[in-house]
C-alpha cells in the first residue's frame, strides 16, 4: 500500500530576526498575540453584549431608577454616576481577561505557544492588552451615551484626557488581576465566578454610585481607601461634575489612584506571568 | 553529545501517583520517522510533551537536535515543530491569520511570515479556504492546518502526536501523503499512534511502549515477524469439506493451520496475503469445495499487544494528571 506523495515540498526557509533584545520580543510577540484576541473578540459576536450593551444597560438604569432617589450634594446625579459607571464598567471589563486566558490554558493552542521560541509573558500581556483596547472602545460608547442623557463634563481638554488616561491605568491592572485569577484557577467556570464574585463589594461600597458619607460608619475606612472610590472621585475631580471636590481633593484623588494602579501592576504582572511560566513546567 | 536528533535516556515522569513514564529509552536516527506506537495512557504524549519542553522529566535525559530539554530548552524551541491531537490552531482567525500569526512567533519579519503562509496554504491545498476562519474548516482541514503550522520555520525535527486520530480513512490517507513527504525531504520525525497500520506505513522503525517504557522496537517487518504476520480464515458450508479444505489450505499458507471443527473454520499464517488468498480461492473451487466466509486478518495493535506484553491494549485507560491542565498523558 503505498501512499501516493503530495506535492509538499519543503519550500521557503525564511531566516528569523535575531540580535533583539528579549523586551523587545516581549513587547512584539504581545502585540502578535493581542492582536488574536482583537480579532477573535470581533468575530464573536456575543462577547458585544458585554463590551458595548452591558455599560449602556448600566448607565440607563441607574440614571432612571435611581437617579430620582439618590440625591448627591450640590449638583445633578448623572454628573456624579457617569464617572463610577466607567470605573465599575472598566473593572467588571477586566474579568474578562481571566475567562478569556482560563479557555485559552484548555486549548491545544497553547502547547503550540509553549513550543515556540516566543516571550513567555506574550501569552498574558497580548491579552491584558487587548483588554485594554476593548475596555477603551467601552469607554467611547459610555460617553456618547452619557452625553445623550445629560452628562456634561466641564475643565479643560487636557483634564479630560488625563482622565480617560488614569481610567485606561485601572482598567489594565484590573485586567492584570483577573489575568492571574484565570491562570489559577483553571477552569472557565471558576475564572467567571472567581473573577466577579470580588467585584460586587469592590465596586458597590465605594464612591461609585452613592457617596460614602451616606453608608454605615464602619464600612467607610474601607470605602474611602477602595481603589474604586479614589478613581470615581479623581475622574469627578479631572471632570469638574462635583461641586463637593476642592483642587485638592483632586489632586490626592489622583496620586492615590496613580499609586493604585502602579501597585497593583508592580504586584500582578509578575504574580500572573510565573504563573503562566509554571504551568508551563508540570 | 550523541548524534540523534531525537534522543532519551531513561525518562522517567510521575503525574502524582501515577507514572507515566518508567525510564523510557529512544533515539530516531536523522532523516527518519520512528513510530511511537502503544495504546492510550502508555505515556506517549508525555514522552512529546518532554521532547517539546512542555514538560520536565522527573528523572533521565533527552536531548532534539542536540540539545538537552532541561538545561537549554529555548534553543530547542527554534529547531523543532510540534502538532498535537487537538488540532491546535485558533478557530476565530482564518487559514492565513493563523500561519503568519506562527511565523511571527517564531520571529519571522512581518513580509516573511506572510509570503510563508501563503506558500504553505497552496502546499496544503488550503488557498481556497485561506480566508474562512478555521472553525469552518473540516476535521481534515483542520489537521492540514496544524501540520502547516509546524512547519512553518521548516524545523529540522518534528512532533506529529497522533496526527490522524479522529480523521475519516480519506482524510488520514492524504495526513499519510504529506508526512511521507516531509520524511523524503529529510526531516527527522517522532511520530505517535495507536494504529499499527500506521506506523507500517510511515515509520522506518517502530517503538511499541507500554506503561511508559518501550517494549519492543525495530522496523516493521521485525514487529510482524514476532506478532507472527498475517492470518487467513477460512469457513467452508459442508462439515465434510473441512479436513479436505484444511489440506489445500496446508499447501498455501506458511505455518500451522488450526481447525475449528464447530464453526467449520480453518486458520493460518500467511506471508503474503492478498496473492495468496486468491490463489487459495481458485484452489478451492477446482475441488469444489462451497466456502461462506473468507478473511485476510493483519494483526492488530491488540495483536502486538498480546503478543509482547501478554495482555490487550487497555484502549480507554486514561491518566489523571496532577494538576488540572492535561485532559489525557497518552
Amino acid at each position: 500500500m503505498a501512499v501516493a506523495r503530495t506535492g509538499i515540498t519543503p519550500g521557503t526557509r525564511y531566516q528569523p530576526i535575531t540580535g533583539r533584545p528579549a523586551f523587545v520580543w516581549a513587547f512584539l510577540d504581545a502585540m502578535v498575540l493581542a492582536r488574536r484576541s482583537v480579532l477573535r473578540t470581533l468575530r464573536a459576536p456575543e462577547l458585544i453584549v458585554f463590551v458595548a450593551i452591558q455599560p449602556v444597560m448600566f448607565v440607563l438604569l441607574f440614571r432612571y431608577v435611581f437617579g430620582g432617589a439618590i440625591q448627591v450634594p450640590g449638583g445633578q446625579y448623572v454628573n456624579y454616576l457617569m464617572p463610577g459607571i466607567f470605573v465599575q464598567t472598566v473593572a467588571f471589563g477586566g474579568v474578562i481577561t481571566g475567562i478569556g486566558l482560563a479557555e485559552d490554558m484548555h486549548q491545544g493552542l497553547i502547547d503550540r505557544f509553549r513550543s515556540l521560541p516566543m516571550s513567555s509573558s506574550a501569552v498574558v500581556s497580548g491579552r491584558t492588552v487587548a483588554d485594554l483596547a476593548r475596555n477603551g472602545f467601552t469607554v467611547a460608547i459610555m460617553l456618547i451615551v452619557g452625553f445623550l442623557v445629560g452628562f456634561r463634563p466641564q475643565g479643560t481638554i487636557f483634564e479630560f484626557m488625563l482622565g480617560i488616561l488614569v481610567l485606561m491605568g485601572i482598567s489594565f491592572a484590573f485586567s492584570w488581576i483577573s489575568a492571574f485569577i484565570g491562570l489559577a484557577v483553571r477552569s472557565v467556570e471558576a475564572a467567571q465566578s472567581g473573577g466577579f464574585i470580588w467585584m460586587f463589594p469592590l465596586t458597590f461600597a465605594s464612591s461609585a454610585f452613592v457617596p460614602v458619607k451616606t453608608m454605615p460608619s464602619w464600612l467607610q475606612p474601607f470605602a474611602e481607601h477602595n481603589p474604586v472610590t479614589v478613581l470615581s472621585d479623581a475622574l469627578r475631580g479631572l471632570f469638574h461634575v462635583n461641586p463637593a471636590l476642592t483642587t485638592a481633593d483632586t489632586r490626592w484623588a489622583l496620586i492615590q489612584s496613580v499609586v493604585w494602579i502602579a501597585a497593583i501592576l508592580a504586584v500582578f504582572i509578575p504574580l500572573a506571568v510565573i504563573k503562566y511560566r509554571n504551568s508551563t513546567s508540570r | 553529545m550523541n548524534g540523534h536528533p531525537i534522543y532519551a535516556e531513561g525518562l522517567v515522569k510521575n503525574y502524582g501517583r501515577v507514572r507515566a513514564l518508567d525510564g523510557l529509552d529512544l533515539q530516531v536516527e536523522e532523516g527518519s520517522l520512528l513510530a511511537l506506537l502503544g495504546p492510550n495512557g502508555a505515556g506517549k504524549t508525555t514522552a512529546v510533551r518532554i521532547f517539546t519542553t512542555l514538560l520536565k522529566p522527573d528523572a533521565g535525559r533527552a536531548t532534539v537536535a542536540g540539545y538537552d530539554v532541561t538545561r537549554e530548552p529555548d534553543r530547542i524551541k527554534s529547531h523543532i515543530g510540534l502538532a498535537g491531537q487537538s488540532a491546535a490552531i485558533d478557530e476565530y482567525l482564518t487559514g492565513v491569520e493563523n500561519l503568519e500569526m506562527i511565523g511571527r512567533l517564531y520571529h519571522l519579519s512581518a513580509h516573511d511570515a506572510r509570503r510563508r503562509a501563503l506558500e504553505l496554504l497552496v502546499q496544503f491545498d488550503l488557498t481556497d479556504a485561506a480566508n474562512r476562519m478555521a472553525k469552518t474548516y473540516s476535521g481534515g482541514m483542520r489537521r492540514r492546518l496544524d501540520l502547516a503550522a509546524s512547519l512553518v520555520i521548516l524545523p529540522p525535527v518534528l512532533f506529529l502526536d497522533e496526527p490522524t486520530s479522529g480523521l475519516d480513512p480519506r482524510s488520514r490517507r492524504q495526513m499519510w501523503g504529506v508526512i511521507s513527504s516531509l520524511v523524503a525531504e529529510g526531516s527527522t520525525i517522532l511520530l505517535t499512534t495507536q494504529y499499527l497500520e500506521e506506523a507500517d506505513e510511515l515509520a522506518s522503525r517502530i517503538a511499541v511502549v507500554d506503561s511508559g517504557r518501550v517494549i519492543a522496537e525495530g522496523t516493521s517487518d521485525d514487529l510482524k515477524t514476532r506478532v507472527g504476520g498475517d492470518r487467513i480464515e477460512v469457513a467452508v458450508a459442508r462439515n465434510a469439506d473441512l479436513s479436505h479444505a484444511a489440506d489445500v489450505a496446508r499447501r498455501h499458507l506458511s505455518g500451522e493451520v488450526t481447525i475449528d471443527g464447530a464453526q467449520r473454520r480453518l486458520s493460518g499464517p500467511s506471508a503474503d496475503g492478498t496473492s495468496q488468498l486468491a490463489s487459495l480461492v481458485r484452489d478451492f473451487d477446482a475441488a469444489g469445495i462451497e466456502i461462506t466466509d473468507l478473511q485476510l486478518h493483519r494483526p492488530s495493535l491488540d495483536d502486538v499487544f498480546l503478543t509482547l506484553t501478554g495482555h490487550e491494549a487497555e484502549r480507554e485507560k486514561t491518566v489523571e494528571s496532577g494538576r488540572g491542565l492535561t485532559r489525557r498523558a497518552s
